[in-house]
């Protein structure tokens, strides 16, 4: 059976030339988006890479103890290793102490097991009167721990290139001695709680913001327009207005000499001179990122609600539902997306919070974005800072993606 | 909400109760900003109304930190406002046009994997500042930008296209493509059509976007906190800086310029969406 093929003008098949014109559209689009596209591969997507990268490299001290590392490789890590172990050891140690770059590595060697400091120092204080050959028993002659087996199998540890320890530290793990994975000291578990106050805070912001959020939406979809254009500038005003204004005002407000003490004395809740302190800590951050993510949840609801007819509710009326019964049942279910989208955006943004609780939130009411600048800033230990941003980046990404499978990432509406 | 008068009692109260308590929360969100106005008029050095202020009496308001805040030697209020400005003009311009042709072709319905285009393009507004930051940061001193506007107004274009890409997208879901095709039906070039016919018409959604991206950038501190030198503070910087010390009028006097200035932004942005929406009306 002979199919007769339908031409276009010029004598081509049309199917073919359809087809040209299809990968020609094509084409059009994917080079309108390429710009962006590359410029947000280069300068957003590869650096979080690099973050990446960063917080699993270990090469600092492979690279500062080469031959050691080296003559490493045929020791199995029971015994004592041999002479070129030790020979290796003193040839890095004598390079590092002549570049006097040796205070690099002891810090990255004490971390693996105390007690390296004090050795590493005097070793290098002693190593120009080493003599050649028999290294071995010079370095346990300088310090007996060159003897013990447990510090060079930490050594040894410290060899690989890639390390996972800063995640371990960011959760309040670290290796012991066998290279098991286990817990810290009690008191110095901080990373956990940081972990769980993130959590916490952002759950509940999420909660009172929707709790907050959901009767003024559905009085702003349901109020004739020209009373609910007004009322939304109280919505819009602050969403527009700079974080940095919107979190001194809460400053102000919540000072110990502030108008809300001043109520609360004046209420007599308590004494003048016994004011409740509710700034600069974990209450100051509740009450501002409330505030300041609210309009993230009303505006979401509201281009929901303004979608629901009112007639559905006076149906469920006049077919003899209780005006309760006629929300359970009809209005709450069909606000479920815009709920859905609301307290998503809230959370991802109250989770990676960091202007607010770093400026009322005091030490208690501190979350896992200010340890990140902390360390990015102060203690500049950037690895660290990076395991921690990676760890909350695939937080919020898993977000992202149910956000995405959910709402769809192109509804999102802004004001 | 005037309630129908055989609304039985019960009914009634539930109805002023839920009124009342969104009037609370109408007052919980704007109030705030509303405490700092009169602050920046004391005439004392410190952050609580005085007995003057709250009786009224003149002598209990003065501009003197208004005066501060422009003539004052002390604080870089000056320069933080040129710069500010100054990269957020240019990282809005970046923004707008990188996020209207990158809108362009994601609304085309030949676009392949749009969905996973847009979740990457739209993710700096998602990923939180202070990993954007970092990552930003060790960028920009790689290759030398760190500590100059360069740097952070390339930060901020990032950090602005996602708001453009979707406002602009927006709008042009409600676009009509004919129009183009006539344009081109009657010899128009693809240039000539998007700046004489596609363009004007999606102009709302690009200018709305364009407050947006203006607003991120005039706005953001995060990144800048990473990549500022001394050079490049902003007034956020400053904000930032004199909020950590302690609260002093003259930022509550710049506050309230802020207050004021998205006053404007927000009466703009709201006109342009009842023009946006009156134009899609129009194109239905």
């Amino acid at each position: 059976m002979s199919k007769e093929q339908i031409l276009s003008s010029d004598g081509i098949p049309l199917e073919q030339s359809l087809k040209k014109a299809e990968r020609k559209n094509k084409l059009k689009a994917v080079l309108l988006v390429a710009p962006l596209f590359l410029f947000i591969l280069i300068i957003y997507v590869f650096p979080i890479g690099d973050m990446l990268f960063r917080s699993v490299d270990d090469r600092m001290i492979t690279k500062m103890l080469p031959k050691t590392f080296n003559a490493m490789e045929k020791w199995d890590g029971q015994d004592l290793p041999d002479e070129p172990v030790y020979k290796g050891l003193y040839e890095d140690l004598t390079y590092l102490k002549q570049n006097k770059t040796y205070g690099k590595i002891i810090a990255r060697l004490n971390y693996e097991k105390s007690g390296f400091s004090s050795l590493i120092k005097k070793t290098v204080r002693k190593i120009n009167k080493f003599e050649e050959g028999n290294y071995k028993e010079q370095f346990i002659k300088v310090h007996k721990r060159w003897g013990q087996p447990e510090y060079l199998v930490a050594l040894k540890n410290a060899a690989p290139e890639w390390s996972y320890a800063k995640y371990l530290k960011g959760v309040d793990m670290t290796f012991d001695q066998d290279r098991n994975i286990v817990s810290v000291e009690e008191d110095r578990r901080i990373y956990k709680i940081l972990w769980m106050r993130t959590l916490n805070v952002a759950f509940w912001v999420t909660i009172f913001c929707f709790i907050l959020a959901y009767p003024i939406s559905h009085l702003l979809a349901t109020l004739p327009m020209k009373y609910s254009n007004l009322l939304m500038i109280c919505v819009l005003l602050p969403f527009w207005t700079s974080l940095l204004v919107r979190t001194s005002s809460w400053m102000v407000l919540l000072q110990q000499q502030g108008p809300i003490n001043d109520l609360i004395v004046w209420i007599g809740l308590a004494a003048d001179d016994n004011r409740p302190e509710l700034m600069y800590n974990v209450i100051g951050t509740f009450v501002a990122m409330t505030q300041i993510l609210l309009p993230f949840m009303v505006l979401p609801l509201y281009s929901v609600m303004k979608t629901i007819s009112p007639s559905l509710m006076r149906a469920g009326k006049s077919l003899g539902g209780t005006p309760l019964v006629s929300f359970v049942k009809i209005y709450f279910p069909l606000t479920i997306p815009g709920i859905g989208a609301g307290c998503l955006l809230v959370f991802i943004l109250a989770i990676g919070y960091y202007i607010t609780p770093a400026l009322v939130g005091g030490a208690s009411g501190s979350l896992i974005s200010n340890t990140i600048a902390y360390h990015m800033k102060s203690s500049l230990d950037w690895a660290f800072a990076s395991a921690l941003g990676t760890m909350l980046l695939v937080g919020v990404l898993a977000i992202y993606w149910i956000y995405n499978k959910l709402v769809g990432i192109d509804n999102i509406k802004l004001g | 909400m005037a309630l129908p008068n055989h609304t039985p009692l019960n009914y009634r109260i539930w109805h002023y109760v839920y009124l009342t308590f969104c009037g609370f929360v109408f007052f919980f969100l704007i109030a705030p900003l509303f405490v700092i106005l009169p602050l920046s008029f004391n005439a004392e050095q410190y952050i609580h109304f005085s007995a003057k202020m709250l009786a009224l009496d003149p002598e209990g308001f003065s501009l003197r930190w208004y005066e501060d805040m422009i003539y004052g030697t002390k604080n870089p209020w000056g320069l933080a406002t040129k710069n500010s400005l100054f990269i957020a003009f240019f990282a809005t311009i970046g923004s707008t046009i990188l996020g209207t042709v990158a809108a362009l072709g994601l609304s085309s319905r030949h676009m392949p994997y749009k969905a996973a285009f847009m979740a990457l393009l739209i993710s700096p507004m998602i990923v939180p500042l202070i990993i954007s930051g970092t990552a930003i940061f060790f960028f920009m001193a790689k290759v030398g930008l760190a500590a100059t506007h360069t740097g952070i107004i390339l930060s901020h274009i990032i950090l602005g296209t996602p708001f453009v890409v979707i406002t602009v997208t927006a709008t042009l879901s409600g676009f009509d493509h004919s129009v183009t095709r006539a344009a081109a039906s009657l010899g128009s070039n693809p240039v000539n059509t998007f700046m004489k016919i596609t363009l004007p018409l999606i102009m709302p959604g690009v200018i709305s976007g364009a407050l947006f991206a203006f607003v991120t950038s005039f706005d953001e501190v995060v990144v800048v906190l990473f990549l500022a030198g001394l050079e490049n503070t902003t007034i956020p910087i400053q904000m930032w800086v004199g909020l950590r010390e302690q609260l002093s009028p003259t930022i509550m006097a710049v506050a309230t310029c802020l207050i004021v200035m998205s006053t404007l932004i927000l009466v703009t942005a709201e006109l342009l969406r009842r023009r946006s929406e009156r134009l899609r009306g129009i194109n239905r």
